[in-house]
């Protein structure tokens, strides 16, 4: 598969110091370091294992891997001894003592189990029962009373516990404790009572909590989503990719019968690794509801009618006809690459308009010059593994844990296992901080840009920590990570690119939706033509041209306008149509100015999965297929293609690309069938050919201040929130955060804060519960668009905004 | 001739303020401590090792060699951690030790700490006795008063903090890494080792965990060398020992006499069996032990000659059982109290302990089957050596010793109760033969 994405990243593994040793009298030499469990499945011998997880600190708990080492008088457990220079390991295969060992150690898991695999979910996928077919006795010699506990308990709303089931191997709480930095479930009780539990009144919230149900090697763990829904030999699974944020992860999705029931992490060791976060995990009822199930045309009555394709097609073409030139193409931040190329080249080649932004969020022309200049077309560039052996990595508004959980984990991975120093420019430590071990360099909303310009100057403004980050800047391998936020902290982008600059550090956008750095790739930004060509340079128009198949006379040569300005120009008439497709206006920064753009618009097509705010104001529907229902790419923040399949091969869905194609078809002007595969063609096609890249911003840092009774605001997503595709899960949606405002001690006595805070803007107001937190004076921080808590659609501001304070009465 | 009893750890016990600061200097308490201060470390650390003393905690590992493997000039703090968590069934001495001599421990550790060049300690303490807490802690308190803790010690520029904690009555607390994980404020469970406590041990720091009676023996080696201490026990157990004797003799007791003592001097000295009573069975070192019986009185109590006789000196804390015990009830006791103990952590001890125990009493509810037996048997090698910590070893020891010597009994176990077998009534004081 091809995409976009040419220069590899440079991988070669540093050379390691070997150890010889013999497994079952295999020679055979493996790193220093590597336990023996490792080592043996390297030959294809698969010593059995519960407690034993390549990516857990070892336990040696279970003690199922025994083996013989020769000279030892006891055997050892296989996953806990690292081997060492001439080693004789004999497993199961070769040595009794291993044999008898282990069928020891099955018999004793076996007989508290309670055995009920016809009612288990893991029945079919179980490590204990395949465990216990191939080292267990066939008869159970126990006749004693087993042990009971009620069953199920909650752990959380969505994780549930059946303790009799349970063998102590300790995944799930080794996963909590040392992956996500979540120690909220432990093993309490002694002996045979020994059971995993939560504290009181503090359930297992964590973002990462459906891993152990993965992890646990018998049905003990079970997510209330997928309990007594299946079993596994009757599910059909599909290696996919998830839609939800940059990550990137590799997913499995299992379906039945038509059905999506489960979604499980899926071993990607370059990106995921064996983790996803509960988001990928759980939300996927979105891709469930009930979408169009034909195109929609809007009568003369004023209300959308179902329509064939034939009619609805001509309908557009109607609409279009005289739009070229006069038209914008508004899109989400969720498309596949493939749909992004197509509307690429539809809003340039069809409509011939520059008028195409997928940014329907806050944004600045500093954020499409950054995107433009430092992004797009720049391939694969930092790595989750580069990050993880970095020597320091600075986030510059950017919150891992919510905004990119992979890159939380692999950071969090390196701050443990190598005390990777971690330094965050933003208001506050958040917990995702304190679990990456990092340091926070205290910034108000909006002087981002200032304290990445100190950094560059050495890091004196910034105090101790500030000179010791601005240090390891200049080390070879070092790391800045911007996050979307900085998109509208005026000159932070700008710092952002000069610090690398300066210090020589690699710099990494991450986005947070799956969709985006895809869309910029495709060019969907105006000026910005696929492959980071800019279509002011008239070789990179005739290499796109070329490569689209039309004439480069087709192509608009005047740079386009952004959502924003495409807002304003629709409602000042500027536009004869508008083409929109997965757009939520309620992401954008003033979702009433584009619900009056949508309202102004003559002729608006809406390419939707299902209906939307947009479809309301739409003269032409178009339904298009839901992420199961095609196959695709995202690229994630890495510039790492995603390719994935289509989990529904039968579904006649049509993606963004073939409808597109048809209106072209309609238009009269054909741009090919725009199939996946024949988009992947023109991927490669567009691969970037270095020609006409953008001038890097250099915009000045400016900041913002408040006066009394006003406040600054900070503000970014919880991971779990009230977005789109979250709709449905509630059991989910139970383990999010509360949303809560946060101010300084100062502020807070200033605005005479105690319980709640009103924070009010010309568009509205929001009550939240106080939180005094160690930040700076004159700014409030909420999250952006959690229940109660909703900054854009109430307040109509985003992060950097003015808001004012005032005592709050409660909810 | 008899081997005479060598009264030093316990020489004062019958002092009315042996426990306190002023009782102990009257016999030399403390003068060790300015010997030490005088000596380099590392000189100290030789001269420990020069006399061969053993961990008393149970394992018997060689204590001067322990402390050399402290990492010297690594940066981090090191740390004592002197383990009085004695909940070994039949065990005895620490306790009795603590209550009449706390001085002794007190002194050692503060020469201890300055040979392994820490600048804390601790003390843990099981949980369930609060008079020796007390004890300890005031101790520590008058240490801290006469300058002997504290900082700047007698001007030598070392400085030293004890902290006595409490644990919260678990056995396996005991077990020095599970302890360690306790004094950190976890659940505790041993740890997998390596990495050993001596390298990274309480905090990841460089630790060395001692038995009371190891650091209580300090002092007195400084005070009087090495060809002093050698001059007691054999080559390979050299010194004196606590021996808590328990059970069927007329006075049990704590009798401290040189290592390589005999079971049978040791029973004389504790009054010989109480009336009428006949040994049946021993254990030279706490449930732990496999047991031995009359034809092994004459061993030495060492190390070595124990090892030999298949079991174990432990923490040479005999407990003598007479012609009334049940050896049915006496193995299931000790199972249930490993069943109970057992942190469940590993399988085969978290497992195997309760399927023993519950078979167990069929058997002494005399109606076990005697297939079962071979099962038992199976459960105690599928525990043996296979479970994580040494008390999984520990609960698979005592059923395979006592069917050794007493399969019949277990086998009457599927018919007769062991309380219609032997008396209960019968094994305790409240029987006519008294034991004082
Ligand atoms: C289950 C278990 C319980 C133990 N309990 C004690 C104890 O109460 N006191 C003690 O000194 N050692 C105990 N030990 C031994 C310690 O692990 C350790 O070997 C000892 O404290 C070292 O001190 P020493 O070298 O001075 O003997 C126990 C070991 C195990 C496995
Ligand atoms: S719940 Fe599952 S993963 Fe957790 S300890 Fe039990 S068996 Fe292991
Ligand atoms: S981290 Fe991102 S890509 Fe991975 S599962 Fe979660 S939402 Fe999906
Ligand atoms: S043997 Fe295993 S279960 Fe038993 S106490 Fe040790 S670690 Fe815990
Ligand atoms: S897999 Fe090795 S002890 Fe559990």
């Amino acid at each position: 598969m091809t995409a976009t994405i040419p220069v590899p990243a440079d991988s070669s593994p540093p050379p390691v110091d070997g150890v010889s040793i013999t497994v079952d009298g295999v020679p055979m030499t493996v790193p220093k370091g590597t336990m023996i469990i490792r080592a043996a499945e390297q030959i294809g011998v698969e010593v059995p294992r519960f407690c034993d997880h390549p990516l857990l600190d070892p336990v040696a708990a279970c003690r199922m891997c025994l083996v013989e080492i020769e000279g030892q008088g006891k055997p050892q457990p296989a996953c806990a001894v690292a081997a060492s220079e001439g080693m004789s390991v004999k497993t199961q295969r070769t040595s009794e003592m291993a044999e008898l060992a282990q069928r020891g150690v099955m018999e004793f898991l076996l007989i508290n189990h309670p055995l009920d695999c016809p009612v288990c979910d893991k029945g079919g996928e179980c490590p204990l029962q395949n465990q216990a077919m191939e080292h267990g006795r066939s008869e159970s010699r126990f006749d004693l009373e087993k042990r009971h506990f009620d069953k199920p308990i909650n752990l959380s709303a969505q994780i549930l516990l059946d303790r009799e089931r349970c063998v102590s191997c300790a995944r799930c709480t080794r996963f909590s404790e040392q992956i996500a930095g979540d120690p909220l479930i432990e093993l309490f009780e002694r002996g045979s009572k020994q059971q995993v539990g939560i504290a009181e009144d503090r359930p297992f919230d964590s973002y990462f909590s459906g891993n152990t149900v993965q992890v646990c090697p018998v049905g003990a763990l079970t997510s209330s989503q997928y309990r007594f829904r299946s079993r596994p030999f009757d599910l059909v699974s599909v290696p996919t990719v998830c839609e939800h944020c940059s990550s990137g992860c590799g997913l499995r999705t299992d379906v039945r019968r038509s059905t999506v029931l489960r979604r499980l992490a899926w071993d990607t060791p370059e990106v995921n690794e064996e983790w996803n976060c509960d988001k990928g995990r759980f939300a996927f009822a979105h891709a469930a509801t009930p979408e169009f199930d034909t195109p929609l045309v809007r009568g003369d009555d004023g209300i959308l009618h179902a329509a064939t394709w034939p009619e609805a097609l001509e309908r557009v073409a109607e609409g279009l006809a005289d739009a070229r030139g006069r038209s914008a193409v508004l899109t989400g931040g969720r498309l596949t690459l493939e749909d992004s190329l197509a509307y690429s080249k539809f809003a340039r080649a069809v409509l011939g308009t520059d008028d195409v932004d997928f940014r329907a969020r806050p944004h600045s022309t500093e954020e499409a010059d950054f995107l433009a200049s430092v992004v797009a077309g720049s391939g694969l560039g930092v790595t989750y593994d580069q990050l993880e052996n970095a020597p320091v990595v600075v986030l510059a508004g950017l919150d891992p844990e919510e905004e990119s959980p992979i890159v939380f984990l692999r950071l969090r991975k390196a701050a443990r296992k190598r005390q990777l120093p971690i330094a965050s420019i933003a208001a506050w430590a958040t917990p995702g901080l304190g679990k990456m071990f990092g340091t926070l360099l205290p910034t108000a909303p909006g002087a981002e840009g200032e304290a990445l310009s100190a950094l560059a100057r050495g890091g004196d403004t910034l105090g101790s920590d500030g000179r010791r980050i601005a240090a390891l800047l200049n080390e070879p391998g070092a790391v800045i990570l911007v996050g979307e936020r900085l998109a509208t902290c005026t000159g932070a982008l700008s710092a952002a690119a000069a610090l690398a600059h300066t210090t020589g550090a690699r710099l990494a956008w991450i986005p947070r939706r799956a969709g985006e750095r895809g869309a910029v790739e495709a060019g969907l930004l105006p000026g910005l033509l696929p492959g980071g060509r800019s279509l002011a340079d008239a070789q990179s128009r005739a290499e796109v041209a070329a490569a689209w198949g039309v004439s480069v006379d087709d192509l608009p040569t005047k740079v386009g306008r952004e959502v924003d300005a495409i807002v304003e120009a629709a409602r000042a008439g500027a536009y004869n149509a508008l083409v929109v497709a997965g757009v939520d206006p309620f992401d954008t920064r003033r979702p009433d100015d584009v619900i009056a753009a949508l309202e102004a618009v003559p002729f608006l097509v809406s390419i939707e999965v299902r209906p939307s705010a947009v479809t309301e104001f739409a003269d032409v529907v178009l339904p298009v297929s839901t992420i199961t229902q095609r196959a695709g790419t995202f690229v994630d923040w890495e510039g790492r293609t995603r390719v994935f399949g289509q989990v529904f091969r039968t579904s006649l869905a049509l993606t963004d690309a073939r409808v597109l194609a048809m209106i072209a078809d309609e238009l009269d002007r054909p741009v090919g069938r725009q199939d996946v595969a024949g988009m992947r063609k023109e991927a490669a096609a567009l691969a970037p050919s270095g020609s006409g890249r953008r001038e890097v911003p250099s915009v000045a840092a400016s900041s913002v201040s408040a006066s009394s009774g006003q406040a600054v605001v900070s503000t970014w997503h919880h991971l779990l929130d009230e977005g789109t595709l979250q709709r449905g899960d509630d059991d989910l949606a139970a383990t999010a955060r509360t949303a809560v405002a946060r101010v300084s001690a100062a502020t807070a006595r200033a605005a005479g804060l105690t319980d709640f805070v009103t924070l009010s803007t010309d568009a509205g107001s929001l009550d939240l519960p106080v939180v005094v937190t160690d930040m700076p004076d004159g700014v409030v921080w909420l999250p952006t668009n959690s229940h109660n808590s909703n900054v854009r659609r109430v307040l109509g501001v985003d992060h950097g905004a003015i808001v004012s304070l005032a005592s709050g009465g409660g909810a | 001739m008899a081997t005479p009893l060598t009264p030093i750890l316990t020489a004062h016990w019958d002092d009315p303020d042996s426990f306190t600061i002023d009782g102990y200097s009257r016999h030399g308490g403390y003068d060790a401590l300015p010997k030490a201060l005088a000596m380099e470390p590392d000189a100290v650390i030789g001269l420990v090792k020069d006399t061969g003393l053993r961990g008393r905690g149970g394992a018997g590992f060689p204590t001067g060699l322990k402390w050399s493997f402290v990492p010297q000039n690594d940066g981090k703090p090191h740390y004592l951690v002197v383990n009085a968590d004695e909940s070994e069934p039949g065990a005895c001495k620490d306790m009795p030790l603590l209550m009449a001599n706390p001085h002794a421990l007190v002194e050692g550790i503060i020469i201890t700490c300055y040979a392994i060049r820490a600048r804390h300690a601790f003390i843990y303490v099981r949980g369930e006795v609060p008079h020796a807490i007390r004890r300890v802690a005031a101790a520590v308190r008058e240490a801290y008063q006469a300058g002997h803790i504290g900082t700047n010690i007698h001007g030598s520029g070392f400085d030293l903090d004890v902290v006595v904690h409490s644990g919260a009555g678990a056995y396996i607390c005991g077990e020095e890494t599970a302890l360690l994980d306790s004094l950190e404020g976890r659940r505790g469970q041993p740890r997998l080792k390596p990495p050993f406590p001596a390298v990274a041990g309480l905090y990841a720091s460089p630790t060395v965990v001692n038995n009371v009676e190891t650091i209580s023996n300090i002092p007195y080696i400084i005070r009087n060398g090495v060809d002093w201490f050698r001059q007691f026990g054999t080559e390979k157990s050299p010194g004196f020992k606590l021996f808590s004797v328990s059970g069927h003799v007329r006075s049990p007791g704590v009798y401290e006499a040189p290592l390589g003592i005999t079971m049978r001097e040791l029973i004389d000295y504790a009054g010989g069996m109480r009336e009428g009573s006949e040994l049946k069975f021993w254990v030279p070192g706490g449930s732990s032990v496999p047991m031995l019986t009359a034809e092994h009185l004459d061993l030495p109590m060492t190390y070595e000659a124990m090892a030999e006789a298949g079991t174990m000196l432990g923490t040479a804390t005999p407990m003598v059982f007479d012609q009334t015990v049940s050896v049915v009830k006496t193995v299931t006791r000790w199972l249930e109290f490993y069943k109970h103990e057992s942190c469940g952590k590993c399988t085969p001890c978290r497992e195997g302990t309760s399927w023993m125990t519950g078979l167990l009493e069929t058997f002494e509810a005399g109606h076990g089957q005697e297939s079962d037996l071979q099962i038992i048997d199976d459960i105690c090698h599928q525990i043996a050596g296979r479970s994580f910590c040494a008390l999984g070893d520990a609960a698979a020891t005592p059923f395979p010793g006592a069917m050794k010597y007493f399969r019949d009994e277990f086998v009457a176990g599927t018919h007769t109760s062991a309380d219609d077998a032997f008396n209960p009534v019968a094994s305790t004081v409240l029987a006519g033969a008294s034991t004082r």
